[in-house]
C-alpha cells in the first residue's frame, strides 16, 4: 500500500469526525426492507402494492445515496491523503473478511444442494433402512435432476432440467459460453491490474472495459437462459427441488455477478477520471476481488448443478 | 458532510486531552459518533432495555405456568411469547452486550485510538434498534407475532406461519447484516490496530475470545441469511426447500439452521469464557493459570462446533453413523472446556481471593456454568437424548448456560468495567445484593425445571398434566424474583453513573492490562498514539 501521499503514519493514529451515513443508512435498509416485507404480504392477501412499493422505493433511494456519498467521501478522503497505510489495511481486511462471509452464505446453498442430492431424495424413493419417508409417496422414483416430483399435484413438474447433455450438444449450451466468458473476465481484469501497476492507463482502460462488457454479456445469456426454463421447458421456481436449487443457486450467483459488473464499472468510471496510482488503488483491487469470487462460485456451480 | 480531523500525535505515548474534538453535544452525539466508547455505551443501553423486554415476555410464560390450566393468556399468544422471548434475548441482549462490550475494551485493551473502521461501527449498531423495532411491531399487527419458537422449525414457519414470519424474515436479514458488519469490525481491529509488542500470544484473554467469536460470525450468520432466505421463497415464491411434496425436506431446515445455530451457541459464550478469564486473575491476585491452554481451548471449541449441529435433530431419524459421529463429537467439547474450568480453579487456587461483586458473578459462572455444561452431557449420549428431546429438561440446561452463564457474565464486566467507563465506584452492597437475589431467584427459577423434563414435562406448551404443578410453582416465584432483582441492576448502574466514590486508574487492587493504564473515566479518546505495554501483560 502506499505511503508517500499520506501525511498520517503509523505513529499517529485517524479516526474520522462524526459521520451522518450510518443513520440515514440505516433508514434506509429498514425502510426499504420493512416495504418489501408489505408488498410480498400484499400480493399474498392480493391487495394493492401500491403504498408499499413507495416505502420500498424510497429506502432504496435514500440506502443509495448514502452510499454514493459515503463512498465518494472514502474516495476523496483518499485524494487529501488522511488515512494512514495502517487504516489502509483495515479496509483491505474488511474485504477480505467480506468476501469470507459471502463464501459462507453461497455454502448454505450449496450445502441445501448436496444434502437433497446425497440424502433426501433418495430416502423419498426409499433407499436406506429407515422407509419413513418412502410411506408418503411410494410410486416417487428417486433421481438427479427431479423430474417427476413427489407430489406432483403442488408442485408442477419440469418438462426438462438444465443438465448438461453431453458434447455432441455443446456450441449450444449456454452455460458452457457463460462459463467460457466469466473465465475469460477473470483473466482480462487480471490484465487490467497489471495496466495499473505498470501505469499503462491504456492498457488499464482497455481491458477493464473488455471484462465489463464481458459482465453485461454473461448476465445477458444469463437472462436468456431463464427465460428458455421459463418459456420452452417448464422449469420454474414452482418445478419442486430441482427447480428450487436450480434458480436460488445460479439467481444469488447472478445477483452477485450484477453486483460485482457494477463495482467493475464504477472502478471504470473512476479509471476516466484519473482516479488510482500504480502503487495505491485499493478501491480497484476489491473490485477484482470480488470478481475474482464470483468467478470461483461459478465454476462450482458449472460442476454441481450443471455437470454432475 | 464529514470534515476529517487528524488528531495531533504527541510524544507521550497515551495522550488524555480532546485536543481535537470531545463529545459532541445533544441527541447528534449518539446518533452521529464514531467514538468506540459511545458506540459501546449504546450497545449496552440498547441490550438492558431489550434485556427487560425479552424478561417480561419470559414472566408472561412463567406467570401462566404458575398453575395448570389456562389463566391469563390464549395459547397462540403463549406461542409468541416464547417465541419472542427467545428471539429477542439471544439476539437482541445477549449479542448486543457482548459486541458493547468489546466496543468499549477491546479497543482499550490493546492500545488503540478506536475500532478499525469507525463509520462502519455506527451502521452495525443503528440497525438494530430498526430490526427490533420491526421484529416487535409484530406483536400488534392482526395476525399476530411469529409463533413457531425461536428456533423456527418449517414448516411450522412456512406452511404455517402468520402472514408477520416475513418481516421476521427481513429482520434476520438486518440484524445479521449488523452482526457481520461488527465482526469485520472487531476483526480488523484486533488484526491491524494492536500496539507494537504485543503478539497474538500477550493479547489479553477478552480480545482473544472475541477474536475467535468475530470469526465464528462472520463464518455463520450467512448460513442464517441462506436459511431464512430459502424460507421466504418457499412462502413467497412457491420453491420446495422444505416440502418434501416437491423432494425437499422439512430436516434440510434443521440442518441449515442448526448449522448456524450451533456455532451460534459458542458465539454468546466465548466472550463470557474471556470476560471470566480478566475477572478471576484480578481478584485472585494471580495471574491467569494456563493461559496458553486457554487459547488453544477457546480455539478448539470453536472448531469443534462446526461439526455437532446435528445433536440438536437426534429424534430426526438420522442415520445412525449420524447419531454416532454427532455424539462422540459433541462430548469432545467437554475437553476444551474441562481445561478452562480447570484453568479458573487452578488460577484461584492458594491466591489472596476477595469477594468484591464482580468476583462473585464470575464464581457463580463457574459453578453454574459447569452444571449446564454437564447436562449438555447428558443431553449428548444420543439414547439418553431421545427420552430428554423437547422436555423442560433442554430448557433448564441452556438456561443454565445462558443466563447464570452468559448472563451473569455479561453483569460480572459490567461491575468490574463500571468504574473504568464512569470514573465512579458502584454501590458495593447494593451490588452484593443484587447478586445474592440474582443467584438465588435463577436457581429456584431453573433447578426444578431438570425434574420437570426427566418426569416428562414438554417444552413450549401454556398447559400443563396436574403432577408437575408444584415445580412450575416453585420456578414461577424464582422466575418472579429473579427478574425483579434485574430492576435493582438497572438501579445501582444509574446511580453509579450519577456519583459515587471516586475510582482510580487501575480501579482493583491487582488489575493488569492496559485498559488500567488510562485514567476513569476513560477519556472520549484513549490512545492517540500507540502505548508502550506495562510490565505487567499477560505472558
Amino acid at each position: 500500500m502506499a505511503t508517500e501521499n499520506v501525511s498520517s503514519t503509523y505513529e499517529t493514529y485517524y479516526v474520522p469526525d462524526q459521520s451522518k451515513f450510518p443513520i440515514w443508512a440505516s433508514l434506509g435498509l429498514f425502510l426499504f426492507v420493512f416495504g418489501m416485507g408489505n408488498i410480498l404480504n400484499d400480493i399474498q392477501a392480493e391487495t394493492g402494492t401500491g403504498g408499499s412499493t413507495i416505502i420500498t422505493l424510497l429506502g432504496f433511494a435514500i440506502l443509495g445515496t448514502v452510499l454514493y456519498n459515503w463512498f465518494a467521501t472514502s474516495v476523496r478522503e483518499n485524494h487529501q491523503g488522511l488515512p494512514s497505510a495502517q487504516l489502509k489495511r483495515s479496509y483491505v481486511l474488511g474485504m477480505y473478511w467480506f468476501i469470507f462471509s459471502e463464501v459462507m452464505f453461497f455454502a448454505a446453498f450449496f450445502g441445501a444442494l448436496f444434502y437433497v442430492r446425497t440424502w433426501a431424495v433418495p430416502w423419498l424413493g426409499g433407499e436406506g433402512d429407515k422407509g419413513i419417508t418412502n410411506m408418503l409417496w411410494p410410486e416417487f422414483q428417486a433421481a438427479w435432476p427431479v423430474i417427476a416430483n413427489p407430489g406432483e399435484a403442488i408442485f408442477e413438474n419440469p418438462d426438462e432440467s438444465m443438465a448438461w447433455t453431453g458434447w455432441g450438444d455443446a456450441l449450444g449450451y449456454l452455460p458452457l459460453w457463460n462459463t467460457i466468458i466469466l473465465l475469460s473476465s477473470s483473466v482480462t481484469v487480471h490484465f487490467a491490474h497489471v495496466g495499473l501497476k505498470n501505469n499503462n492507463r491504456k492498457q488499464l482502460t482497455a481491458w477493464l472495459s473488455v471484462t465489463v462488457l464481458l459482465a453485461i454479456v454473461f448476465l445477458i445469456l444469463q437472462v436468456e437462459e431463464y427465460l428458455h426454463a421459463y418459456h420452452e421447458l417448464g422449469l420454474t421456481l414452482n418445478s419442486g427441488i430441482y427447480g428450487s436449487t436450480f434458480f436460488l443457486l445460479t439467481g444469488f450467483h447472478g445477483f452477485h455477478v450484477t453486483l460485482g459488473a457494477f463495482m467493475l464499472f464504477v472502478m471504470l468510471m473512476r479509471t476516466l477520471k484519473g482516479h488510482f496510482k500504480p502503487e495505491d488503488h485499493f478501491g480497484f483491487e476489491a473490485a477484482s476481488w470480488y470478481w475474482h469470487f464470483v468467478d470461483v462460485v461459478w465454476v462450482c456451480l458449472f460442476l454441481f448443478v450443471y455437470i454432475f | 458532510m464529514s470534515n476529517v480531523g487528524i488528531l495531533d500525535g504527541h510524544d507521550t505515548h497515551h495522550d488524555d486531552h480532546d485536543h481535537h474534538h470531545g463529545p459532541a453535544k445533544g441527541i447528534t452525539r449518539w446518533l452521529y459518533t464514531t467514538n468506540h466508547k459511545d458506540i459501546g455505551s449504546l450497545y449496552l443501553w440498547f441490550s438492558l432495555a431489550m434485556f427487560l423486554l425479552g424478561g417480561s415476555f419470559a414472566l408472561i410464560i412463567r406467570l401462566e405456568l404458575f398453575q395448570p390450566g389456562l389463566q391469563f393468556v390464549q395459547p397462540d399468544f403463549f406461542n409468541q411469547m416464547t417465541t419472542m422471548h427467545g428471539l429477542v434475548m439471544v439476539f437482541g441482549a445477549v449479542m448486543p452486550a457482548f459486541v458493547g462490550l468489546a466496543n468499549w475494551m477491546i479497543p482499550m485493551m490493546i492500545g488503540a485510538p478506536d475500532m478499525a473502521l469507525p463509520r462502519m461501527n455506527n451502521w452495525s449498531f443503528w440497525i438494530l434498534p430498526f430490526a427490533f423495532a420491526m421484529l416487535a411491531s409484530t406483536l400488534l399487527m392482526e395476525a399476530g407475532a411469529p409463533n413457531f419458537g425461536w428456533t423456527f422449525y418449517a414448516p411450522l414457519s412456512t406452511t404455517y406461519a402468520p402472514e408477520t414470519v416475513t418481516f421476521f424474515i427481513f429482520a434476520i436479514h438486518i440484524m445479521g447484516a449488523s452482526s457481520i458488519m461488527g465482526s469485520i469490525n472487531i476483526i480488523a481491529t484486533i488484526q491491524n490496530l494492536r500496539a507494537p509488542g504485543m503478539t497474538y500470544m500477550k493479547m489479553p484473554l477478552f480480545v482473544w475470545t472475541w477474536l475467535i467469536t468475530a470469526y465464528l460470525l462472520i463464518a455463520v450468520m450467512p448460513v442464517l441469511a441462506g436459511v431464512v432466505t430459502m424460507m421466504l421463497f418457499d412462502i413467497h415464491f412457491g420453491t420446495s426447500f422444505f416440502n418434501a411434496a416437491g423432494g425437499g425436506d422439512p430436516v434440510l431446515f434443521q440442518h441449515v439452521f442448526w448449522f448456524f445455530g450451533h456455532p451460534e451457541v459458542y458465539i454468546m459464550i466465548l466472550p463470557a469464557f474471556g470476560i471470566i478469564s480478566e475477572i478471576i486473575p484480578t481478584f485472585s491476585r494471580k495471574r491467569l493459570f494456563g493461559y496458553d491452554s486457554m487459547v488453544y481451548a477457546t480455539s478448539s471449541i470453536a472448531f469443534l462446533s462446526f461439526i455437532v449441529w446435528a445433536h440438536h435433530m437426534f429424534t430426526t431419524g438420522m442415520p445412525l453413523a449420524g447419531e454416532l459421529f454427532f455424539m462422540y463429537a459433541t462430548m469432545m467439547i467437554a475437553v476444551p472446556t474441562g481445561v478452562k474450568v480447570f484453568n479458573w480453579i487452578s488460577t484461584m487456587f492458594k491466591g489472596s481471593i476477595t469477594f468484591e461483586t464482580p468476583m462473585l458473578f464470575a464464581i457463580a459462572f463457574v459453578v453454574l456454568f459447569t452444571m449446564g455444561g454437564f447436562t449438555g452431557l447428558m443431553l449428548a449420549i444420543a439414547p439418553a437424548d431421545f427420552q430428554y428431546h423437547d422436555t423442560y429438561f433442554v430448557v433448564a440446561h441452556f438456561h443454565y448456560v445462558l443466563v447464570p452463564g452468559a448472563v451473569f457474565s455479561i453483569m460480572a464486566g459490567a461491575y468490574y468495567w463500571l468504574p473504568k467507563w464512569t470514573g465512579n465506584m458502584f454501590d458495593e452492597n447494593l451490588g452484593k445484593l443484587h447478586f445474592w437475589l440474582s443467584f438465588v431467584g435463577i436457581n429456584i427459577l431453573f433447578f426444578p425445571q431438570h425434574f420437570l423434563g426427566l418426569a416428562g414435562m414438554p417444552r413450549r406448551i401454556p398447559d400443563y398434566a396436574l403432577q408437575f404443578a408444584d415445580y412450575n410453582m416453585i420456578s414461577s416465584i424464582g422466575a418472579f424474583l429473579f427478574g425483579f432483582s434485574q430492576l435493582l441492576f438497572v438501579f445501582i448502574v444509574i446511580k453509579c453513573i450519577r456519583g459515587g466514590k471516586q475510582a482510580s486508574s487501575e480501579v482493583w487492587e491487582s488489575s493488569h492490562g492496559l485498559e488500567w493504564t488510562v485514567p476513569s473515566p476513560a477519556p472520549y479518546h484513549t490512545f492517540t498514539t500507540p502505548p508502550e505495554l506495562p510490565k505487567r501483560v499477560h505472558s
